[in-house]
Order: structure tokens, then sequence, then C-alpha cells
């Protein structure tokens, strides 16, 4: 379908937009709830690193310097919470109501009205949460897995952070749901399974994941609700239950979730690194099935996260072998990314170069939570900073970058204006050399045996806690850089013209940028040759 | 493609999301004000409640029209079932932590409490006393919990199997209620369903009627240790979904008799037929694991 028709089409739609506060408050439109979900998350994101701040600011030297122990532990349980349910799955949702529905060739998603209450909650859910701050007996402080019975003893938080859990679950079904329902039943004529761009099959298979294991988050800390409160005994032993079959049953969530959290990330990536290579993804077939591979394996590694609690010897060699296993599909995904660079037409636009950073650190997160993979190796490395520098490699490294990348790239498809390139450029160098900074040492710390959670640590552990604390402000403040050329560039700047970049195929770029209030009110037809693979 | 029938419907600008969501919030936070201590609290939750109501009866309300008005075609037809048949897998895993729970106690916690494989030294030191058993009778540690020591448990070929034998008839009925329905015989429909809601309501009282026999004569509660705790978390949580499932039947029941349905337009009786039938199953489940077993 040529560009001309579509755009015919569109002006006998007459675009027509509800104006106000109404507009957001009651959007029924794909791209209003995205751009609500993206501007949630960059919100939550200064919040979030903010608290990051305080507890480097803590750590910068041994000793107690600025707060109290608990409030320190309240900041990297509430940090984490914010960071994983506040930014980078409200931003991966953000992106895929943007770009689902141009990317399939639907006029919106499936089910708007649910779309607009996956969003809404958020904002209310986190109302929940950090109102906690502000009571008596402090925001939650037993980390963001909320283990009991440490968590248990928390004061007036408690109900409030049970039903905040409770209340993002609801949000993310919905979303899941409604994000099933459009892939399955909006595709455009033509757009088959096996045509669908990979960030579209990345986002189906998160929903999925999404589905089957945020309910067994709610049943879980229901299950605190009712210890607490109606006095069963769940989680305590002397009625006959166990504190460590909390962490069964939260881990068994909580695997599949860093998948939720990475999965649209390779989506986004293997958008990226096709434009900017000028070839197609290299292996697209076995792009989805790793894809799948990684998200079913997730639901069968989930006690590697508990290797020292005193498991049966069978469940720990289990657990360590089911989760080698998932470096083999994730091994196909690194080297497709590389095999679609070799011997492209590279480029290196901002967007290129966060994917490029993506695909470099993400693998040396990979490869640290290999070695926490290996049981033996792990009752050394548990619950020290070698865990703090794995998971920051993977979620801010791995999905920040994503993240980070995905917006330059299609910020200006959806303001049709170009950022500024230079700025991003600079955006991306400090972040990248300053997020090194930042985690690399803490590899050092752990292995050295500095435990997490703690606000003060022995001397031996300054130095690379004063570097740590130091790239950690610099990679915090190069995120205003970050805010400002969003602004910028929704505020305006050169016009860019429909396809945007040179290389990008697929249906959103047949679009105009900015797109239509609707995307396509006639779906195209989709063939081999406009297909984005 | 260019016939208007054939375009997929997109709402106008709707309140009810937002008031759902304020709904929710509302609820959650006099929740919580009440179990921190507050009477003002159960207020707040009763008001969270009736808004709950509110927003559903105002969105269903709408969505019926726009159904009655023809404004869903059979691709938006095709959106309702995706999102209804994974509304009730996020349920199925809902209820799949509870099972969870009940498995590891009866595997491994209770096992081990009594000294099972290689926690000769667990069962030593904590309550030597303790002898691992199920149903758990005693449990480990009788003064941490108020209620400790039971006399009895419910017999699974008591009430429960009757239970079961009223709820499976009620998938049947329900059947035979659609099966009216294609036959475009409202008649039969509304009778048949009209016999499920009551099937369920059956179900509900006589399970309440177990709760109040457990509590006041067999001593087996919420708080009296793992086995009470899972039992009245899986049957509680599986009461309230019969309780809603009956309460939906109810709506489909009316709007049958209004004459909503036709034998090709009907996705609010299946998918509430659906939503029966995976309570049903739960039961199954719950007869099995629970009672019998």
């Amino acid at each position: 379908m040529s560009e001309a028709v579509i755009h015919e089409e569109h002006h006998d739609d007459h675009d027509h937009k509800p104006t106000g506060i109404g507009r957001w408050l009651f959007s029924t439109n794909h791209k209003d709830i995205g751009t609500m979900y993206l501007v949630f998350a960059l919100v939550m994101f200064f919040i979030g690193g903010a608290m990051a701040l305080v507890i480097r600011a803590e750590l910068f030297q041994p000793g107690l310097q600025y707060v109290d122990p608990v409030f320190f532990n309240s900041m990297t349980t509430v940090h984490a919470l914010v960071m994983i349910f506040g930014v980078v799955m409200p931003a991966g949702v953000g992106l895929a109501n943007w770009l689902i529905p141009m990317m399939i060739g639907s006029p919106d998603m499936a089910l708007p009205r649910l779309n607009n209450m996956s969003f809404w909650i958020l904002p209310f859910a986190f109302a929940l949460l950090l109102s906690t701050m502000f009571m008596e007996g402090g925001a939650p402080n037993g980390g963001w897995t909320m283990y009991p019975p440490l968590t248990l003893q928390l004061g007036n938080a408690f109900p409030f952070l049970i039903f905040a859990v409770h209340f993002l679950g609801i949000s993310s079904i919905m979303g899941a749901i409604n994000i099933i329902a459009t892939v399955f039943n909006m595709r455009a004529p033509g757009m088959t399974f096996m045509r669908l761009p990979l960030f579209v099959w990345t986002w189906i298979i998160t929903a999925f994941l999404l589905i089957a294991s945020l309910p067994v988050l709610a049943g879980a800390v229901t299950m605190m609700l009712t210890d607490k409160f109606f006095g069963t005994s769940f989680f305590s032993a002397a009625g006959g239950g166990d504190p460590v079959m909390f962490q069964h049953v939260f881990w068994f969530f909580g695997h599949p979730e860093v998948y939720i959290l990475i999965l649209p990330a390779f989506g986004i990536v293997s958008q990226i690194i096709p434009t900017f290579a000028r070839k197609p993804l290299f292996g697209y077939e076995s792009m989805v099935y790793a894809t799948a591979s990684i998200a079913f394996l997730s639901f069968f590694v989930w006690a590697h996260h508990m290797f020292t609690v005193g498991m049966p010897l069978a469940g720990e060699l289990f657990f360590m072998y089911a989760t080698m296993s998932i470096a083999v599909p994730t091994g196909v995904k690194i080297f497709n990314w590389v095999a679609t660079m070799w011997r492209g037409s590279m480029t290196f636009e901002t967007p290129m170069l966060f994917s490029l950073a993506f695909v470099i650190l993400f693998s040396i997160g990979g490869f640290s939570g290999l070695m926490l993979g290996i049981t033996p190796a792990d009752f050394q490395y548990h619950d020290t900073y070698f865990v703090v520098a794995h998971f920051h490699y993977v979620l801010v490294t791995g999905a920040v970058f994503a993240l980070f990348a995905g917006t330059y790239y299609w910020l200006p498809k959806w303001t049709g204006h170009m950022y500024d390139e230079t700025l991003g450029k600079w955006h991306f160098w400090l972040s990248t050399i300053s997020v090194n900074v930042l985690f690399f040492p803490q590899h050092f710390l752990g292995l050295a045996g500095m435990p997490r959670r703690i606000p003060d640590y022995s001397v031996q552990f300054a130095d690379f806690n004063m570097i740590s604390s130091i790239g950690g402000f610099a990679f915090g403040f190069s995120q205003l850089l970050f805010l400002y050329v969003v602004i910028k560039c929704v505020r305006g700047g050169s016009k860019v013209s429909d396809q945007v970049w040179e290389g990008a195929h697929g249906l959103e770029w047949t679009l105009p940028s900015p797109p239509p209030f609707h995307s396509f009110t006639t779906p195209p037809q989709v063939t081999d040759a406009t297909a984005h693979s | 493609m260019s016939d208007a029938h054939s375009t997929y419907f997109i709402p106008e600008p709707s309140r009810w999301p937002i008031v759902g969501t304020l709904a929710l919030f509302v609820s959650f936070v006099g929740g919580a004000i009440m179990l921190n201590g507050s009477g003002f609290g159960t207020f707040i939750l009763g008001l969270g409640v009736a808004a709950i109501i509110y927003m559903f009866s105002g969105w269903f309300a709408d969505v019926i029209a726009e159904s009655i008005a023809g404004k869903y075609n059979q691709q938006v037809d095709v959106s309702f079932r995706w999102g209804m048949s994974w509304f009730i897998f996020s349920e199925v895993m809902f209820f799949a932590a509870f099972f969870g729970a009940l498995y590891y106690a009866r595997q491994f916690s209770v096992p081990w409490l009594g000294g099972e494989g290689a926690k000769l030294l667990t069962h030593e030191l904590l309550w030597p006393e303790f002898f691992a058993d199920w149903p758990l009778m005693v449990i480990p540690d009788l003064e941490a919990f108020a209620s400790s020591l039971y006399h009895e448990v419910i017999p699974a070929w008591g009430i429960p199997a009757i239970n079961t034998a009223i709820l499976l008839s009620s998938g049947l009925t329900v059947t035979f209620a659609h099966w009216s329905l294609k036959k475009n015989n409202r008649k039969g429909l509304c009778w048949w369903l009209f016999a499920t809601v009551l099937l369920g309501f059956i179900f509900v009282f006589l399970q309440a009627g177990e709760y109040i026999h457990s509590y006041h004569e067999l001593n087996v509660k919420f708080d009296s240790g793992i086995y009470g705790s899972t039992f009245f978390i899986l049957t509680g949580f599986h009461g309230f979904h019969v309780t809603m499932g009956a309460t939906m039947l109810m709506v489909i029941l009316a709007r049958s008799i209004k004459g909503h349905f036709s034998e090709h337009n009907h996705f609010a009786f299946e998918g509430v037929a659906w939503y029966w039938h995976f309570v049903d199953v739960v039961w199954l489940g719950l007869f099995i694991f629970v009672y019998w077993f």
C-alpha cells in the first residue's frame, strides 16, 4: 500500500482529538495512553534515581553519614520497586501502546477502555506505595522481595505495600491481556505471525509472562497479608508453614519478572540494529524461537535466587542446570545481533550507540549471571555487591539503555521533529562512561565480600565505594540532559520525513510523522516486501 | 473493507476506567486503614466497594448499549473472547499460588518439621514433640496460635461430595442453557440459567454451613495452623469466585429475559459460562487435593 493512499484516508477521518484534561483522563487512544505511560515512567525514573543517589551518598564513605539505617533500607527497597514497577515496566508498556498498533497496521489497541484503566492505576498505586514514606514505622524496608518474617514486622506501611502490589498487578495483567488481544486479533491482512516485527514478538511473549506470573505474586502477598492480620501460618514454622515457601512463590513470579523487564528491550534493539546496519535482522526465526525459549525456561529456574536458603541437593542441581540452559537462547540472540552488523553499512546515531552499548554491557550482565547461576560459586556471591552489579548491568545498561535507544529511535516519529543529535551523543557518552564507573567496581566489592543492603561497610571497601558513588552521581545528573533533549525535541526541531531513518522498514514508518490520531483506520495489505523482516 | 460494519469499533473517551481506578484506590486505602486498626477505614472501604459496583454497572451498561446498537462486529467479538480467556488464565495462576502453598506444606514444610530426610536436627532443636501428619491435627508450636488443636477435619464424602455433584450439574445446566440459546429457545435458556444460578447459590449456602461447622464444632479455623490456613484460603477464594460467577449469571439471566441474545451473537453469555466452568474445575482440584487425599 502506498503512502499516498494512507494519507488520503486519514484526511477523511478528520482526525478530531478530544481536548482539555478529559483527553487524558478518559482517553481511549493508544498514542495518548502510550504518551502517558512514557511520561509517567520518566517522572518515576527521576524519583527512583533520587533514591539511588541517597544510597550512593550514604555509601560514599564508611560509617553512617546522612541517613539512619532504617531509612537507608527503605531507600534500597522503594528504589527497586519504583524502578521495576514504575519505570521499566511502564516504559515498556508505553512503547507497546505507541508502536504495536502502528507496527501491525491496526486502528488502535483491541480494548481501548481497558487500556486507559491499565495506565491510570499506576499513579494511584504509586500514591499508595510512596505515601508509606510518611507513615509511622517508615516505608517498606525489608527489600523489594518482601521476605517474611522481616517484612511482616513493618509498621503501618504493611497493608499499603501489599495493596500497592495488588493494584500494580491488576494494571499489568489488564495491559498484558490487551496486548495479546491486539496482536492476535488486530493484525492487518497479510501480517502473518512470522512477519511481525521482533518488538511485537517480544511483547506477546512478555504479555504471556505477565499473565502467568503476576497473579502468583498477588497470591504470595495475599498470604503475607493474612499471616499478618488473620493469624494464618503460611510463612510460620510454628504453625506448620515455612518462611522459605514465600521465597519459592515469590520467585516463581520474580524470575519471569526479570524477563518481563528485559524481553521488550531485546525487541527494541532488534528493531534498531538492522536499521543502522542497513541489513535485515539476521536469523529472524531463531530470534523468535530464542525469545520463546527464554520465556518458557524462565518458569523453571526460580530457585537460583535462593541457593543458600537450604534446599535439597537435587533442587540445587536442577535449578543450576536449568539456569545455565538459558544462556543458550540468550547467546543465540547476542550472536544474531552481532551477525546483523557483520559487513553492514553502519552509521552511529544515538539509538545505534545505545543499542551497541546494550549488546556489550548486557552481555557482561549475562556472564555475571552465569557465574551466579553456578550453585557452589553462588554460595560465595550470594547477597553481596556482586549480585547488585549483575542485575544493574542487565537492568540499567540492559533494559534502561534499550529504552533510551528506543526513545531516540521513535521520538522523531512521534513528534515529527528530529532530536538534537549532538546532545544525544553527549548523553550517550556521559551515561555509558559513568554507568561503568558506577557499577563495574561493585563486582570487585562483591567478590571481596561486601554485603548488599547495609548502610555501613568495612574500611577495606572504601576506595571502590567512593569511585562507585562518583559514577552514580555522574550517571544520575547525566539523565537531566536526556530530559532536556526529550523536551527540546517535543517542543520543536527540524522536520523529519515519514521514514525518518534511511534504513528503517516496517509499517510504522509508512505513517506520517507525527502519525494521525488513529493509526490505520483501513488496514494496509502487508506483503513480504513491506513486512519488517 | 470499505463496508462501515467491518470497521473496528473504537469507543469514544469514557469516564468508567478512571472511575474504576478511583474506586479501587479508595477501597485499598480504606482496607489498609481498617487493617491498621481504625474503624474509619471500614467506612472508606465500604464507599470504595460501592463505587466499584457503580463502575461495573455503568461500564457494562455502556457495553450492553453498544452491543445492542450493533456497533460490535465479528472482530470486536473475537477481541472480547481473547480478553476473557486470558483473564480466566490469570485467575488460574492466582489459584496456582495457593495450590502451590498447599503442596509445599504437605510435601516439604510439614515433613521437614517432623525430621524427614536431612532435617533431623531441625526437628530435634525446634519442636521435638512434633509429629508430621496430614491433615495436620496438632501444629508444631501450640502456644503460637490461638486454636491449634483440631477435633476433626471435614470428611470428603459428606457435604463436599454433595457440593461437587451440585457444581458439576450446574456445569451441565449452563451447557443446556447454551444449547437452548443456539436453538433460539429463549424459554429453555432462561430456565436452565435459572437452575444454574440456583445451584450456585445452594453451593455457597452449603459451603457456609460447612464453615460454621468447622469453626464451632471442629475447631478448624483460618488461624489454627497450616491446615486451616490452606483450607480456608483455597475454599474461601473459591467460594468468593462462585459468588461472583453466580452474580454474573444473574445478570445474564436478566439479559436473557429481556431478549438481548441471539443464536449468533451472545458473547456475554459464553464468557460467563467459561467463567463458570473455570470455578467448576477449580473446585474439582479442591475436592481432590484439599478434602479427599
